[in-house]
Parts: structure tokens; sequence; C-alpha cells
């Protein structure tokens, strides 16, 4: 038998976001990280799909390659790209945190510029590869 | 009413020692993912456009093939690993925690195996 204590009714992650915590630029990119990275682990099946329509012959992946050229296709692959950049690039801020480094405001604040900077700019490349070579 | 302290029934549920574990698993997984997410991104970008052949062409390589498999279950390993650390977070009703802890686990590991086995039959096929 457990009886409720105080410590059991307290409220519990999110509770906090908007009633009683101020967003900032730092841990707007925070809750960005969290949230590409679920994206991008629903976006493994996308990769997964590829690859079984890939296995499963010329007609299946015909199919598959058409949604994907579609505008829809075009737009989740598109998220997925800048999704996985960002995590990536944010991915290297927090090693770089785990070793210590880059943990006052100043710096966290211009690596999170770097690190936003760096996801346009590689999912341009990435499209660009794509689109124009 | 219990008498053990907070601390001691902390210490109790506490991490089994593995807790670190988990820590370093994580960002091993995310350095290894550096190279080969980049690799990957890039590669399919190169093959936009490109139909069924050319595709089965370039996974047919062995080394594209050996990079696909590390990059799909070192992805779906941190995949797992960062989908459980949410699901611990956000939901708080017990048995709910562990069905989706344990559903993550088993959806990770579905995905994982069939996609590698996808890769390994194109290149093996």
């Amino acid at each position: 038998m457990t009886t409720k204590t105080p410590a059991d009714n307290r409220p519990l992650s999110p509770f906090m976001l908007g009633q009683y915590y101020r967003f900032q630029w730092t841990s707007m990119l925070s809750i960005i990280h969290r949230i590409t990275g679920v994206g991008l682990s629903v976006g493994t099946l996308l990769v997964a799909g590829w690859l079984i329509a890939l296995a499963s012959g010329p007609i299946v992946y015909a199919q598959f390659a058409h949604c994907l050229t579609a505008w829809y296709g075009q737009l989740l692959l598109f998220g997925w790209t800048w999704a996985l950049m960002y995590h990536l690039g944010n991915g290297i801020r927090h090693l770089f945190w785990d070793m210590g480094r880059g943990f006052d405001i100043k710096t966290a604040e211009k690596s999170g510029y770097a690190v936003v900077f760096a996801s346009f700019l590689l999912t341009a490349a990435a499209w660009a590869v794509a689109y124009a070579l | 009413m219990s008498l053990r302290s907070p601390l001691s029934r902390a210490r109790g549920l506490g991490s089994a020692k593995d807790g670190v574990h988990h820590f370093w698993v994580q960002r091993l997984s995310a350095v290894a993912l550096i190279p080969l997410s980049l690799w990957f991104v890039f590669s399919v970008a190169q093959l936009a456009g490109g139909d069924f052949y050319a595709v089965r062409h370039w996974v047919s390589a062995p080394t594209v093939a050996i990079a696909l498999v590390l990059f799909l279950g070192t992805m779906l390993y941190h995949s797992a690993l960062g989908v459980q650390v949410v699901i611990e977070d956000y939901v708080h009703h017990e048995g709910l925690k562990l069905a989706a802890l344990i559903g993550q686990k088993f959806l990770h590991a579905v995905v994982g195996v069939a996609s590698i086995f996808a890769v390994l039959r194109v290149a093996l096929g």
C-alpha cells in the first residue's frame, strides 16, 4: 500500500511550457532538437519503405518513386532533409557540451545561430545536388 | 505509509547501475551517424531522378551495401534510444509508459531488420 505524498502530486513535464516558462532562443532550439528527433524517427519509415520498395521490384519501386516525386513526397523529403541537418548540427553542439565546452550563454546562443545557419546551408546543398547535378 | 526515505526509494528504483550506458551509447551512435547520414543524404541526392535499375546498381556495390547496413542499424538504434527518453519524459501513466517503451523497441527492431533485409536482398540477389 502506498499513500499519496505531496511528491506524487507534483506537476510533471511539460506542464511549465507557456504557463511558467518564458521561451528563449536556446530553449527553442532545444525543443526543436527533440521534435526533429521524433520526426526523424518517423522518417526512418520513409527510408525503410524506399529500400523495401527497391527490393520488391521495378513495379513497386516505380509506384513508390511516383509518390516521392509528387509535391507531397518532395515536401516530406525536404522536411526530412532539414530535420536531419538540424538534428545533426545541434547534435554536434551537444557533443561539445558533453565535453564541457561552450556552456556560457553567449557561446550557446552563438553556436545556436551557427547550427540553424548550417542546417539551411546543408539542406540547400543536398537539394542543389539533387536538382542541379 | 512507507517508512523508507525518499532517497532510499529513489535508490531502490534507480538506474540499476546502467544509467551511464544509455548516455554513452546515445553519444557513440550519434558520432557514427555524422559521417553515415551525410554520406546517405548526398549519395541519395545524386541518385535523384534515377530509375529502379540505377538505384539497384548503386545499392549492389559492396561498399554501398555495407555502408547502408551500418547506417540503418545505427540510425534505428539511435532512434530507439531517443524515443525511449521522450516516452519516459512525457508518458506518466506507468502501464502506458511500459507498453509504449516495449512497443517502440519492437517497432524499431522490425523496421531495422526489414530495411537491412531489403538491402541484403538487393545486394546479394
